[in-house]
């Protein structure tokens, strides 16, 4: 029985190294290939050894597909595919071709050169890997291999983000990344086809979230702030909120981001414009969104001027770099204000702060007391459970499961579209498999004459006398191809064996044959309304192909014999002929 | 001007289509032939490049055509600013009325060439407007390279690569069985555009080849040559350079050129000017298309820099671009200087300006660099001009050599070309190289002409349900070939079929509750299989005793055997490829009779 089995290795029941396992069709795809902020040590990674306990991962892995910038996402890509060991094919968009690699280098300047980790990957490593990478257009057929093939959708969470389907034969699944399915101020809504996975594989972050209209979050939003954010994604979407308010309300207070990265990635934003919403591109040529006038860059001894200000400060979980300098800066000040824009891991001082918590334990058993406003925004691009829902029901799914949550929530959300869709959804944690059974149709060539032949009976459908169509199967190697029972025959240089069968029926009748033909020809027309009988010059009759013919008997004048001769393939008709005439003709009217 | 027309499985795929200048007037011809085709009956309409859309207007809005047309973003963006300029060319000088009277046949035929050869005048048509322009664009489905697309669940359609220019595509149509590739204006040389995808089209039943280069004995790579160094040298004697261009496609390149080669020519305070409606549009559109560049200026783009090298000529101010001549161009003008500006016609368009302003200067030269138009043609109204010309026709499609490599590349099964492309140009009957060459040899068709593609559908796709399928018995009848009977339900929607199982029989065979003879005759007859093989007498003898029958007695005849069962007055002929059972009517006997033959044979 053929299956589709899916494994999390991360993101499952979690948020943080999203890494998933799907075997399709005999195909081994690895979806992302994230790291989780919230560790350190081994758990920041996946488990790779999970996937073949020996043998490389080349040979058993087909491909690798990378939804998404986010290090979430595409973190241990280097880690994998250099230090583990990996020399497939790894797919991704344009976009996030571009801006992995920068991302990576950020992560890695941090963990090495900052923490002074040792046996992290390296630059060259991260350069090695993305070599390996085959960049894809959105709704591109990708061929991997003759039977694999996979396509990009538009998932709208950061730019060049994607949903991937991966198809073999007749069987799909879809995976989503993480996807937003309302438009924001610079990135499209998510959309896909009703394309009917086997299985929709999808993100559950605010599973339990219905989120109203942005507009009214945005108003009581400005004073003076530190904003921590991820340098490329949520970060461009603030600027433009920022930039457009300032312009509206004649603002003087500076605007500030932290980091030379950000002129890199609003560039980036440039270049792939066609990634963006519609009204950015459409309005491009004449006012590019991302040049800012009132957002300027920052500088370590800002951080100390008097007066009012924001800062965009990377990265966007406070657990390490700039931001996290700039927070215990100014922690201790009621007046100043944390605006948390999205989502953050356990274990990270966003986290932290967001669930209450006001007595940090820093490095050095310090403790930093948290008097600032602390201010949770959701701007992160995720869809709701509206919005996860409103996806399901695009893509008609067989089944769904749920990644990138948490399993509380996840909970909720399995209910819910249980319930709606009747469909199964499951929800795996880390290292558990689910095997989904399939039945994939068989895709055969039918010949056109066998085809046109069927469909042109068949004009009439009807229920309840559906009609058969009869042909032979020719299957060599894996080529099959349904044809007509003769043509099968000629193509295979076989004669037919004609057999046909001649059966006597003794009938008591003194006439001459001619007129016992005649009895018989009137006799079947009477009873056979339904098929064609024929009386032939020669004296026979004919029902459809059978043949019948009188005779007289050799010894018994008064009897005549009737010879009733059919094939193989007449067979019924020629049987119950035979019982028909044994019961013997009506008595003429004579 | 191109436009061909293909019919698969009853829908139209129509591939689309350009115009041609007669713009004297300023009229247009279109490529639609309407009593040859009802527009309203073409399903689709497929865009190869932005040039071959121009014509697009006039089909969608006036023709009654309701179908969907496809083209790839690029495409839609510059082919609108071509249109665009167009348009806003036109509409700069409006004329009062319109000469139609020449139109009739008896007046035109004492006009000039080439007016009195043209074709068709009468569907010579205005230039349309911006409204139509953006009502037709639309309309138009974007579709990215190597996406499948489904046409009514019978034919898909995908575009690839041609590297022609930004965007550019050729066509696979195909159905499961059948593929008809259509090649137009696609560039096997290194431009800006993305590599031309050539390993798609393999396997064709079809290829249709057009858009072709226009001047098949010039190197595009010697005319950029020649291009810079008139333009070197023009300049350095004082000079003025005019370049009748398009505002997108080979400008690009041009520049490219000359960012490279102004500073070891000394050009550097040379001003460059680029003036179209749609400069500035067409120069930022090149900038954000990434993804459909060649590979080089993809990388560029990761580091993050712009792809083409203008962004930094307009950076330095080196290039200025303006959308007409008229406002910041008049004050910030200097010369010697050079020019880049539409239309290259010469009949319209801000290039009229220049070619009287410098014409009268053998200082100052004109480069023709599209191939589309003839330069002397163009040049004729402004004749006795006493600046230069030079003619350097830069035409990246594919040559004839370029043709045959790629055909013994791709190797379709057949070839289908306009009948120009089967012989030598007319103005140069002995260069047989300058025609396609394939074998077997190109199918040609005319203007206007039916050609029906050489190839006979087979087969369909048919999904066989997993739970008919499980009931198949396969049976190996050669090595590696093995044959399976199906009876099954044919199921087809939206041209999809499928096989179900048969529904079980509700009545057993020979049902007991008999009423009327009649009754008993089965609806749904279960057809009987076709039967092969022969049958070994002895080995049959032998199978007859086992069951039963004795006194047994076998007869040779000339094609085979008979075997009589005198008890029970049976005869059995037996030949190579046919039994003949012949017996009393006693259906018990002949039932047995029946199975123990069908034992020695195959079932079909």
């Amino acid at each position: 029985m053929p299956e589709i089995r899916v494994t999390p290795l991360g993101a499952g029941q979690d948020v943080g190294r999203s890494c998933i396992l799907v075997s399709i069709g005999g195909k081994n795809v690895m979806l992302d290939c994230g790291m989780h902020m919230g560790f350190n040590d081994d758990r920041r990674f996946p488990d790779f050894s999970y996937i073949t306990r020996n043998g490389r991962l080349t040979d058993f892995l087909d491909c690798v597909i990378i939804s998404h910038f986010h290090l979430d996402h595409c973190g241990a890509l280097p880690y994998f595919s250099e230090m583990v060991g990996y020399d497939g094919p790894i797919y991704m968009t344009h976009p996030t071709q571009a801006i992995c690699p920068i991302l990576l280098e950020d992560y890695r300047k941090i963990a090495v050169d900052k923490k002074g980790e040792a046996n992290f990957f390296t630059s060259q490593m991260i350069k090695d890997c993305m070599k390996k990478v085959v960049a894809v257009h959105l709704h591109q057929t990708v061929q991997v291999d003759d039977e694999l093939e996979i396509k990009a959708y538009y998932a709208g969470h950061v730019l060049g983000a994607a949903m991937f389907q991966i198809k073999v034969g007749s069987e799909s699944v879809v995976y989503t990344g993480d996807y937003n399915m309302t438009p924001d101020r610079h990135l499209g809504a998510a959309w896909i086809d009703k394309c009917r996975p086997n299985l929709l594989i999808t993100e559950s972050t605010y599973a339990t979230t219905i989120r109203d209209s942005k507009r009214c979050r945005e108003r009581d939003f400005l004073k003076k702030v530190l904003i921590p954010v991820f340098a490329l994604g949520r970060a461009q979407e603030l600027c433009i909120l920022l930039e457009t308010f300032w312009e509206r309300m004649n603002l003087k207070a500076p605007i500030y981001f932290s980091t030379g990265l950000t002129e890199k990635a609003n560039h980036y934003y440039k270049l792939f414009i066609t990634w963006t919403n519609q009204k950015i591109r459409k309005t491009f040529v004449q006012r590019n969104m991302f040049e800012f006038k009132h957002i300027k860059a920052f500088d370590r001894a800002f951080a100390d001027n008097p007066g009012p200000m924001v800062v965009f400060a990377t990265p966007g979980m406070l657990h390490a770099g700039q931001s996290l300098q700039i927070f215990r800066k100014w922690a201790g000040n009621e007046k100043n204000m944390v605006i948390m824009p999205g989502y953050c891991v356990q274990g990270t001082v966003g986290h932290k702060i967001l669930s209450g918590q006001r007595k940090l334990e820093m490095e050095g058993r310090q403790v930093l007391e948290v008097k600032m406003q602390v201010e949770y925004m959701s701007f992160s691009a995720h869809a709701d459970a509206k919005g996860i829902m409103q996806l399901v029901g695009q893509a008609e799914p067989e089944s769904v499961l749920l990644v990138h949550g948490e399993a509380k929530k996840m909970e909720f959300l399995k209910q819910k579209i249980e319930q709606e869709f009747r469909v199964s959804c499951y929800m795996p944690a880390n290292g558990e498999t689910v095997t989904l059974p399939t039945s994939p149709s068989i895709p055969v060539g039918i010949s056109l004459g066998l085809l046109k032949r069927e469909m042109a009976q068949g004009l009439l459908p009807d229920a309840k006398k559906p009609r058969l169509l009869h042909g032979t199967l020719i299957m060599k190697d894996s080529n099959f191809r349904l044809v007509s029972s003769e043509q099968a025959l000629k193509e295979l240089g076989l004669a037919e064996h004609q057999l046909r069968f001649t059966c006597r029926v003794h009938l008591h009748d003194p006439r001459k044959e001619q007129e016992t033909a005649m009895r018989v020809y009137s006799h079947l027309k009477s009873v056979l309304k339904e098929h064609c009988v024929q009386h032939l010059p020669d004296g026979s009759v004919t029902v459809e192909s059978i043949l019948i013919q009188a005779a007289a008997h050799s010894e018994d004048p008064g009897t005549k014999v009737l010879l009733v001769s059919w094939t193989y393939q007449d067979e019924e008709l020629g049987s119950h002929l035979t019982s028909l005439l044994k019961k013997g003709l009506p008595q003429a009217a004579s | 001007m191109q436009c061909a027309q293909i019919q698969i499985n009853y829908y139209y795929v129509g591939l689309w289509t350009g115009h041609d200048f007669h713009s004297q007037f300023p009229s247009f011809a279109t490529c639609s032939k309407t009593e040859l085709i009802d527009l309203s009956t073409v399903d689709v309409i497929l865009i190869s490049n932005y040039h071959c859309m121009m014509a697009l207007p006039y089909i969608t809005e006036h023709t009654g055509f309701t179908g969907t047309v496809y083209a790839t973003e690029p495409t839609v963006q510059i082919g609108r600013l071509l249109m665009e300029e167009l348009v806003n060319f036109i509409e700069r000088v409006p004329k009062a009325q319109s000469a139609s009277l020449w139109k009739n046949k008896d007046i035109q035929r004492l006009l000039p060439s080439p007016l009195k050869d043209a074709v068709e005048v009468s569907t010579w048509r205005r230039c349309y407007t911006m409204q139509e322009v953006n009502s037709a664009l639309s309309k138009i489905q974007l579709v990215g390279y190597s996406q499948k697309i489904e046409l009514f669940g019978a034919v898909q359609v995908t575009p690839l690569s041609s590297g022609y220019a930004l965007g550019s595509s050729n066509w696979i149509i195909q159905s499961h069985y059948e593929k008809v590739s259509y090649v137009s204006g696609s560039s096997l040389l290194t431009t800006h555009p993305q590599p031309m995808d050539q390993a798609s089209l393999k396997n064709s039943d079809v290829l249709v080849l057009t858009g072709l280069t226009q001047i098949p004995t010039a190197n595009p790579d010697g005319m950029v040559g020649e291009f810079c160094s008139n333009l070197a040298l023009t300049v350095r004697n004082g000079g003025n350079v005019l370049v009748p261009c398009y505002p997108s496609g080979v400008i690009y390149d041009l520049l490219e050129c000359l960012y490279q080669y102004i500073d070891s020519a000394g050009l550097s305070n040379i001003p460059f000017y680029f003036i179209s409606p749609v400069a500035n549009s067409s120069l930022e559109f090149s900038q954000i298309f990434a993804e459909w560049l060649c590979h080089n200026k993809q990388t560029k783009v990761y580091l993050p820099e712009p792809p083409f090298p203008h962004a930094e000529l307009i950076q330095t101010n080196k290039l200025k671009h303006y959308p007409s001549l008229h406002g910041d161009f008049s004050s910030d003008f200097r010369q010697p200087c050079v020019v880049f500006t539409g239309h290259p016609s010469l009949r319209f368009g801000d290039v009229v300006h220049f070619m009287e302003l410098w014409g009268k200067s053998s200082l100052n030269t004109v480069i023709f660099t599209e191939p589309d138009f003839s330069y002397l043609e163009a040049l004729a109204p402004y004749q006795p001009l006493a600046m230069k010309c030079i003619y350097c026709p830069i035409d990246t499609r594919l040559n004839f050599i370029q043709v045959s490599k790629l055909l013994k590349e791709v190797q379709p099964l057949h070839v289908v070309c306009p009948e120009q492309y089967t012989q030598p140009p007319p103005a140069q009957s002995h260069r047989m190289d300058l025609m396609i060459d394939c074998q077997p040899p190109a199918m040609s068709y005319r203007r206007a002409e039916v050609l029906a593609l050489p190839f006979k559908r087979r087969y369909e796709k048919i999904e066989i349900m997993p739970e008919l399928a499980d009931s198949l018995v396969p049976m190996e009848i050669k090595p590696g070939i093995s044959l399976a009977t199906v009876s099954a339900v044919l199921h087809t929607k939206d041209n999809k079929h499928v096989l179900q199982p048969p529904p079980r029989p509700t009545q057993p065979t020979g049902g007991k509750k008999r009423k009327r003879a009649s009754d008993d005759i089965p609806d749904c007859k279960v057809l009987k299989p076709l039967l092969s093989g022969s049958i070994p007498v002895e080995q049959f003898v032998q199978a007859l005793e086992k069951h039963g029958f004795s006194d047994i007695k076998v007869e040779d005849t000339a094609k085979g055997h008979i075997v009589l069962l005198q008890e029970a007055e049976t005869l059995i002929q037996i030949e190579e490829d046919s039994t003949h059972i012949i017996c009393d009517n006693d259906e018990m006997l002949r039932v047995r009779l029946r199975d123990l033959v069908l034992k020695f044979l195959q079932k079909f």
